[in-house]
């Protein structure tokens, strides 16, 4: 990486006719951000503290002027060079760039107006600024056009790609997926999977983090708000909503409100406002989870430690539904090595769907149960098959922390001048434990105070396992089980966990248990989060809003969830029951569709 | 033209290819280079099993071989005809040439004919300018063509 320092040695360049001193290695982009110069650009992407940057010099916005060069440069892979004098604003520059931007403009659809992107599009801003006002049409010019593809998930209408090819950095080298590559070339080239086949049939775990980085509305999320807004205007259901932890810690963002604050009760009176019958937290299905999963670990570990020698160690975590079809397709041998227990999601649709149904008196077909999720993937896990009861799923529909915010947009509620309400009883209680699944090494840290507990007998002094916290892309801690040591491995975003998997496989790391999430910082980075643009700071404020919220409950511990404690009295028993394995865990399905 | 079928024997050729370039990915155009002379052209499966081996993405090998107009994935006829197009080929009337060709084949440009014993190309420039209009078919060299020689040649190749 350029940027990675090699020497500190500084060098002195001239920008905009301001002397700077840089250290050797920098680029001039970098050199000019440093310096309050916000050069544009459409394909130049960079996550500070998350190891992502997409740097193909492609779509030539971001060009300077360098004094003695003939050409312009783009700033974005040009190194800084001792004496350089730069100009980043010139006329000559600027027009440059104007050209640049209204080729771009020729093929690229213009329906602005009803696009999904619309507000949120890095093209049409920059558009916007630099003050295009007209596009030159050539009579009866050719434009690029392919056939759009809808998954479950995500929409891709490669009509509005620029080839920026962030995506493709992403899919293959973040996320090491490999679903997604330039194919063809000049006027037909397009970011496609193989043979260009849909993305249903491509190795694609739908993590979405294409999306989340997609400059234009090429990649999109499915959209599935017309459905919900059906279901709430039939008298005949019952509508209820459950609400992912990470989407509290962001859905502020979509109102104007500084990224890390904690919109909880606006929120819940804005479903209320809607006209949802129950407002619920996937927090109390989170919680459910460290049951069953935790208690799972333990067995596993007391058998391992027993010397059963067919028992699967480490325990997978598997609240994560990209990383579920990710491991589905490239590690078809280890599907028994997963926790069986469903995602949180799917764990309070089943309890929702069957016991609260039965609770109310109704049929599991008139309770229509949607969930609010930071995630593209949900979308397309609440759709398997093995999640439906006669063709009824557990959860109806999915929408991302972005589509409920149009929603509320759509329903004229001013989110901002709402009241703080609290959930309704009995499936939104939750503990502090529940509400850390929504960042990086919460749900092994949530696992980890209830497993201590139920190991040791002991009650924990100390609930904060800051070890387990963090931005790294893979962490590793040694916790102390009353001389039992449990080792514990971390990773997010998908090549991290491939690393992890692929270190374990040759005998490098040795776990107990491992948390996996695809997205970067965990769910508060997920595909249906508000779009970051390229600021990981962002992330970094959803992730201690996240740990402000955990500290801020009375009850920081899943087992000691009243409620839970009563649904396993009144229905399930206890973890790992007949009953409880029948509606809370589930199996998995070799894929391997490359 | 039925569609092609992965056989194991395939498989050894395809493994064996990629072996003799230490299974290196960034080998990738030689490797597809030597896979389209085994097979005459690159379909879907063989692209499947060289990522595999090389442990890289289809989408990557896919994007590899869209790109570069050499490689091709439909196959070619038994005998593949290719039409020079550079510019000395060009202004001594190669198109005239080629339109012949088109004419008595009834086949379009990348096309082959429904007894798979021809297929049809445009290359650019085969250094052989001296020559022109230069054609090709397999591996032999027609030059000084002209549209009326064209039947002749396609006689003479009986099967």
């Amino acid at each position: 990486m350029f940027n990675n320092v090699l020497f500190m040695e500084k060098i002195k360049i001239t920008i905009d006719n301001k002397q700077v001193e840089v250290s050797k290695g920098t680029t001039i982009y970098h050199a000019a951000k440093a310096n309050g110069i916000d050069i544009p650009t459409l394909c130049y992407l960079k996550l500070d503290h998350l190891n992502i940057e997409n740097r193909p010099g492609g779509c030539r916005v971001c060009v300077v002027q360098i004094e003695g060069r003939k050409n312009l440069a783009p700033s974005c892979s040009t190194l800084c060079a001792d004496g350089m004098v730069v100009y980043t604003n010139k006329v000559r520059v600027l027009n440059a760039r104007k050209t640049v931007l209204e080729l771009i403009l020729s093929d690229h659809p213009k329906e602005c107006l009803v696009c999904s992107s619309s507000g949120q599009c890095d093209l049409q801003k920059l558009s916007q600024k630099m003050g295009i006002r007209e596009i030159h049409a050539v009579e009866n010019a050719e434009m690029s056009t392919y056939r759009k593809d809808y998954s479950p998930a995500l929409r891709r209408d490669m009509d509005k790609c620029i080839m920026c090819r962030r995506c493709e950095t992403i899919c293959n080298d973040v996320q090491t997926v490999g679903a997604l590559s330039a194919v063809n070339r000049g006027f037909m080239s397009v970011v496609a999977p193989a043979f260009e086949q849909d993305l249903v049939d491509s190795p694609c775990t739908f993590c979405g983090q294409c999306v989340a980085v997609c400059p234009t509305g090429a990649l999109t999320p499915f959209d599935d708000t017309a459905k919900v807004i059906r279901a709430l205007a039939d008298p005949t259901k019952t509508v209820i909503v459950q609400t992912a932890p990470a989407v509290r810690a962001a859905l502020g963002e979509e109102f104007g409100l500084e990224p890390g604050t904690l919109v909880t009760g606006k929120m819940v009176s804005a479903l209320r406002t809607m006209g949802f019958d129950k407002v619920f937290d996937t927090d109390f299905a989170a919680d459910l989870t460290i049951m069953e999963e935790g208690t799972e670990l333990l067995n596993r570990i007391s058998k391992f430690l027993n010397g059963d020698k067919d028992v699967k160690l480490p325990i997978l975590t598997s609240c994560c539904p990209a990383w579920v079809n990710f491991f589905e397709e490239n590690y078809p041998t280890m599907l028994d090595v997963p926790s069986t227990a469903r995602s949180p999601q799917q764990m309070f649709g089943s309890i929702a769907k069957n016991y609260f149904a039965e609770l109310l008196g109704i049929k599991r077909e008139d309770l229509v149960v949607i969930s609010v999720m930071p995630c593209l993937a949900k979308k397309y896990e609440c759709q398997r098959e093995e999640f439906s009861t006669n063709g009824n799923p557990d959860v109806d529909y999915s929408i991302s922390t972005r589509e409920l915010a149009s929603l509320i947009r759509f329903a004229n509620i001013d989110f901002n001048s709402l009241s703080e309400e609290d959930f309704d009883r009995p499936l939104g209680e939750s503990t502090g434990a529940a509400v850390i699944f929504g960042a990086t090494g919460g749900v092994i840290e949530a696992a980890v105070r209830t497993a201590y507990e139920l190991y040791t007998g002991k009650k924990l002094t100390k609930v904060d396992f800051k070890e387990l916290r963090g931005l790294e892309g893979i962490r590793t801690a040694t916790l102390d089980f009353n001389g039992t040591p449990i080792h514990i491995g971390i990773a997010h975003q998908l090549g991290n966990a491939r690393k992890l998997l692929d270190g374990i496989r040759s005998g490098m790391y040795n776990f107990h248990a491992i948390e996996i999430m695809a997205c970067p910082g965990g769910c508060i980075g997920g595909a249906g989060q508000p779009l970051h643009h390229g600021d990981s700071s962002i992330i970094q404020a959803r992730f201690d809003a996240i740990y402000r919220e955990d500290a801020s409950k009375t009850i920081r511990k899943s087992h000691e969830n009243p409620y839970i404690i009563k649904l396993y009295e009144d229905y399930l028993g206890h973890p790992m029951s007949e009953k409880a394995h029948h509606l809370l865990h589930t199996k998995y399905f070799e894929k391997n569709k490359n | 033209m039925t569609a092609f079928k992965l056989q194991e024997c395939h498989k050894k050729t395809i493994e064996d290819i990629c072996n003799s370039y230490n299974n290196d990915p960034g080998d990738l155009i030689k490797i597809l280079h030597k896979c389209q002379t085994a097979f005459g052209y690159l379909p879907e499966d063989v692209q499947r099993v060289v990522a595999k081996i090389l442990n890289i993405s289809v989408a990557k090998v896919y994007g590899v071989v869209t790109f570069y107009s050499f490689f091709t994935m439909t196959p070619k006829g038994k005998h593949a005809i290719s039409v020079c197009m550079g510019t000395a080929c060009y202004v001594r009337g190669a198109e005239k040439v080629l339109d012949e060709f088109k004419e008595q084949l009834k086949i379009k440009v990348g096309g082959v004919t429904p007894d798979g014993k021809f297929s049809l190309d445009c290359l650019r420039c085969v250094g052989a300018c001296g020559l022109a209009p230069v054609v090709l078919i397999g591996d032999k060299v027609y030059g000084r063509l002209e549209a009326y020689q064209v039947k002749e040649i396609l006689d003479s190749y009986e099967d």
